[in-house]
């Protein structure tokens, strides 16, 4: 029993990683684009615990809970922000908000 | 256990794919539960229950509650299915999906050769993540404490609404 291969976790987190790249470059709605930010930091936070457990320390944990704590942070003003946008601009289509005072 | 990783990996990607796909956004966040529930699953298995435990928590629990409050709140009619429909045509998805493509390839390939070792052989309890959190990353925590406090605070600046007094004479902003 040699465990799981290093390389294996890595490659899932750069394709998870690059799947919610390719979504915020392809979406126009915002909250799509706030949500594969989410995936996006999630797969860094996978890559931090692939790392931490193949040194058997404990440092990749601890990254992954700071990168929680970022994340908790941002969607809560992210979401602000869209409620804010939504409010102003009757839609989600981020193309709309690309005018100052809008 | 080696297949169960796998069986997890294909599970993630397969509903990160699935979100990123939806057009109605409620779909796309269960999608998104899916696949956390999933990582989390591959985090048991790299030997980190703890992170396992705070992903369904956190990810899964709070920030997706979060969301779908947010779109309760927007009441989005069914036009803007309509709309998603009419944004994420096939033809814009092809230039971005290449490049990223190359870029994921450039990636496995640096990642590759790297030792061969196995993972997740040892478990890192939460005691040793709670030793290290507090012991050499104290100040990792403070600037937490403050990173959540300036959320909390953005947050509510933004999120409140501005009131517009309409008098007989003069309308005015309430600021």
């Amino acid at each position: 029993m040699n465990g799981i291969p290093f390389e294996y976790g890595l490659t899932l987190a750069a394709v998870l990683f690059t799947l919610g790249l390719i979504s915020v470059l392809v979406r126009r709605n915002i909250i799509f684009m706030l949500i594969s930010v989410e995936i996006m930091l999630n797969a860094a936070g996978l890559a931090f615990i692939v790392a931490g457990s193949r040194w058997n320390q404990p440092d990749g944990q601890v990254m992954f809970i700071f990168i929680l704590t970022m994340a908790a942070a941002e969607v809560s003003v992210g979401l602000a922000l869209i409620l804010q946008i939504y409010h102003q601009l009757k839609t989600l289509d981020s193309d709309a908000a690309n005018k100052m005072k809008g | 256990m080696e297949i169960s990783f796998y069986l997890a990996s294909a599970i993630a990607v397969i509903a990160t794919m699935m979100t990123i796909t939806r057009y109605n956004l409620v779909h796309a966040l269960l999608y998104l539960v899916v696949s956390f529930l999933a990582i989390s699953i591959v985090f048991y298995l790299l030997g980190a229950p703890f992170i396992a435990a705070l992903e369904i928590i956190i990810y899964a629990g709070a920030i997706v509650v979060l969301m779908i409050f947010v779109i309760m709140m927007l009441n989005l009619k069914q036009g803007s299915i309509d709309d998603e429909r009419a944004w994420l045509k096939g033809p814009i998805m092809v230039g971005p999906s290449i490049l990223c493509a190359i870029l994921l390839v450039e990636l496995v390939y640096i990642v590759w050769p790297a030792s061969g070792a196995g993972i997740g052989i040892n478990a890192v309890n939460a005691k040793g993540v709670g030793l290290s959190l507090y012991g050499p990353y104290v100040i990792g925590v403070e600037l937490s404490g403050i990173l959540l406090m300036a959320g909390i605070v953005g947050a509510y600046h933004l999120g409140r609404q501005k009131k517009t007094v309409t008098h007989r004479f003069l309308e005015k902003q309430e600021e």
